[in-house]
C-alpha cells in the first residue's frame, strides 16, 4: 500500500518534469498530459484493463474474469501476491499501467489535440500496456521464457519509449521543429520532478517484490545506487562534450539511471546495481544527442530516455543477475550467459507490438478524430486552444464576463470604442 | 531616416528575424507588448470565473534605417510576418529627426549604417 502512493506521485512528478522542458505556452496542456492518466487511464484499467493483463488466460493475454472488478477482493492473491489483499495488487499494478501511459506524452507535446489525446490514453492501456504486461508478468509467453524484468524495464520503460516513437511519427514534427530552437521553459520544474520521481520509484522497485522481504531490499538499495552512478558518468560526459555540467544532464541522469536500473533492482548485488547505472547513462546519452539531429520531433526524448534505456537494463539484467542475490536466476557473471538472449527476446518482443500496436491505435483514432491542433493553434499554444487557460496570467485586458452575457459585451464594445478613439 | 515600427505575431519573430538577416539589416530592437487588433477575444474559464482576454501578445520590432533601406525592410517583414489571418500586425514608417551612436558620436545616417558595411 505504501509502495502504491509512492508509484502515484511518479505522474504528477512525471507531469512536472515533462512541464519544465516546453514553453509557457504549452506548460499546462504537458503537465496535464500526465495527470489526465490519473483518470481515464485509471478508469480504463479498473473496469478492463487490469483483467486482461494479469488474469490467467492464455500465452497472450488475459481473460475478463476480472473485468468490472469482479472477484477482487480482500483476500491476498494467489500466486500474484501471496501476502497483500487482490485489491491492493490490482491497485499497485494500476500505477504501473497508468505511469507507462503518462510517459508516452513526452512524444507529442505542443501540437496534440486533447480530445484524441484522452482517447488515446483509455484506449492504450488497455490494448497495448494489457497484453505486454500479461506476457512478462500475467503468466504469459516472456514470464514462461524466463525473462527477468524485476520493475518493468520490458513492460515499462521499452514498451513507453517505442509507443513514443510511433506516436511522434503518427502525430508529425511541431511546427517549425528544425527552423526554431525549442527550449525548456522551467529548468527548475524538470529537476523538482526528477527528484520527486526519484522518491517515488523507491516504491516502484522496491515494491515490486511484492512484500517486505529481502528482494524489496535489494530493489532499495539499487534504487539508491544506481540513479548516483548514472549521474556521475553522464556530467561527465556532459563535462567532456560541452565544458559544462548542466542541470538538465542532472535531472534527464537521474531518470535513466532509475529506468536503468528497474528491471535489475532486485536482482543484482548493489555493487553491480552501482556498475549497472554507470554504464546505462552511455547509451542513451549518445542517442539523446543523435535524435535530436534527425528529422524526428521525439520532443521530449521519451524513446532515448526509456526505450534504450530500458533496453540497456533488461539486457545488463542478463549479465549482472545472481541467483545467490536474488533466488530466481544466474545471469552471464554467474555462468549463465543463456540468459542475455532471453532478455533480448522479452526486449525485442515488446518492442515490435508496442511499436506497431502505438502506430495502429493512432491511425485508428485518427481516422475518426484529427489527433493534430491546427498550425494557428499550435502558435497561440495549446494551454490557451485547448485548455481556454493560461500558466501564468497576468489578468491585463481580461473582461470579467457575467453569468448572463450582456454586461460584458457592452463594457467590451465601451472598452473597444476607446482604444480606437485613441488610435 | 526613417524609424520602422513593426507589430508582429510572436510566432513569426524568427521567421522576420532571418529575413531581416538575409535583406542585411543588422541593428535592431525587440520587446514583448500586448495589444488589440480587430483578433477574436479568447475566452478562459477558471473555476466559476470566466474572462475574455481582448489583449493578445505581440512581438514589436524598433529598426532605425537610412532612407533607401526603408523599402527592403518593410518587404523583408510583410513577406516573413505574413499569415493571411487577422492579427498579422502593422508596420508603421517614421520620420527620424536626428541619430547618433553613442560608441562614436556618429550622426545620422552613419550612425544606422552597421560597421561591417563601412569596411567593404
Amino acid at each position: 500500500m505504501t509502495s502504491t502512493a509512492l508509484v502515484l506521485l511518479m505522474i504528477p512528478a512525471l507531469g512536472f518534469f515533462y512541464g519544465g522542458m516546453v514553453g509557457h505556452k504549452n506548460v499546462l496542456n504537458t503537465i496535464l498530459m500526465s495527470y489526465a492518466t490519473l483518470g481515464y487511464s485509471l478508469v480504463a484499467w479498473a473496469l478492463v484493463g487490469y483483467s486482461l493483463a494479469f488474469s490467467p488466460g492464455n500465452a497472450l493475454i488475459g481473460d475478463l474474469r476480472w473485468a468490472l472488478l469482479r472477484g477482487v477482493n480482500l483476500v491476498t492473491s494467489q500466486p500474484l501476491g501471496p501476502s497483500i489483499s487482490h485489491a491492493v495488487y490490482m491497485a499497485f499494478q494500476a500505477t504501473f499501467a497508468i505511469i507507462t501511459t503518462a510517459l508516452i506524452s513526452g512524444a507529442v507535446v505542443a501540437r496534440m489535440r486533447i480530445k484524441a489525446y484522452l482517447t488515446f490514453i483509455t484506449l492504450w492501456i488497455i490494448v497495448i500496456y494489457g497484453p505486454i504486461a500479461h506476457w512478462v508478468w500475467g503468466g504469459g509467453w516472456l514470464g514462461a521464457l524466463g525473462a527477468l524484468d524485476f520493475a518493468g524495464g520490458t513492460v515499462v520503460h521499452v514498451n513507453a519509449g517505442m509507443a513514443a516513437l510511433a506516436a511522434a511519427l503518427v502525430l508529425g514534427n511541431r511546427t517549425n521543429y528544425g527552423r526554431q530552437a525549442f527550449l525548456p521553459g522551467n529548468v527548475p520544474f524538470v529537476l523538482l520532478g526528477a527528484a520527486l520521481l526519484w522518491f517515488g520509484w523507491f516504491g516502484f522497485n522496491g515494491g515490486s517484490a511484492v512484500a517486505s522481504n529481502q528482494y524489496a531490499a535489494l530493489a532499495f538499495t539499487n534504487t539508491f545506487l544506481a540513479p548516483g552512478a548514472c549521474m556521475v558518468v553522464w556530467s561527465f560526459l556532459d563535462l567532456m562534450r560541452t565544458g559544462k555540467v548542466t542541470a538538465m544532464g542532472v535531472a534527464t541522469a537521474i531518470v535513466v539511471g532509475l529506468v536503468v536500473i528497474t528491471p535489475a533492482s532486485g536482482f543484482v548485488p548493489p555493487i553491480w546495481g552501482l556498475v549497472v547505472g554507470g554504464i546505462g547513462a552511455v547509451p542513451s546519452y549518445y542517442v539523446m544527442l543523435w535524435r535530436a539531429r534527425t528529422r524526428v520531433d521525439e520532443s521530449l526524448d521519451v524513446f532515448a530516455g526509456h526505450a534504450v534505456g530500458g533496453a540497456t537494463g533488461a539486457i545488463l539484467t542478463g549479465v549482472f543477475a545472481v541467483k545467490a542475490w536474488n533466488g530466481v536466476q544466474d545471469g552471464w557473471i554467474a555462468g549463465n550467459p543463456h540468459q542475455i538472449l532471453v532478455q533480448i527476446i522479452a526486449v525485442a518482443g515488446a518492442a515490435a507490438y508496442s511499436f506497431l500496436g502505438t502506430f495502429a491505435l493512432l491511425r485508428i483514432i485518427g481516422a475518426a478524430t484529427a489527433l493534430r491542433a491546427t498550425t494557428g493553434a499550435e502558435a497561440l499554444g495549446m494551454d490557451s486552444t485547448q485548455h481556454g487557460e493560461e500558466a501564468y496570467t497576468t489578468g491585463e485586458g481580461a473582461i470579467l464576463v457575467y453569468p448572463d452575457g450582456a454586461d460584458a459585451d457592452a463594457a467590451l464594445g465601451a472598452g473597444l470604442g476607446k482604444v480606437e478613439a485613441k488610435a | 531616416m526613417k524609424l520602422i515600427v513593426a507589430i508582429v505575431r510572436p510566432d513569426k519573430v524568427s521567421e522576420v528575424l532571418e529575413a531581416l538577416y538575409r535583406a542585411e539589416v543588422r541593428g535592431l530592437s525587440v520587446s514583448r507588448i500586448q495589444g488589440h487588433g480587430g483578433e477574436l477575444e479568447r475566452v478562459e474559464t477558471y473555476r466559476g470565473t470566466t474572462v475574455k482576454v481582448g489583449l493578445t501578445e505581440k512581438v514589436r520590432f524598433e529598426i532605425g534605417v537610412s532612407d533607401h533601406f526603408v523599402e527592403p525592410t518593410v518587404r523583408a517583414i510583410m513577406s516573413a510576418a505574413r499569415t493571411g489571418e487577422v492579427g498579422d500586425g502593422k508596420i508603421f514608417v517614421l520620420p527620424v529627426e536626428k541619430i547618433y551612436r553613442i560608441r562614436t558620436g556618429e550622426e545620422d545616417t552613419a550612425a544606422v549604417t552597421p560597421v561591417a558595411a563601412v569596411s567593404e
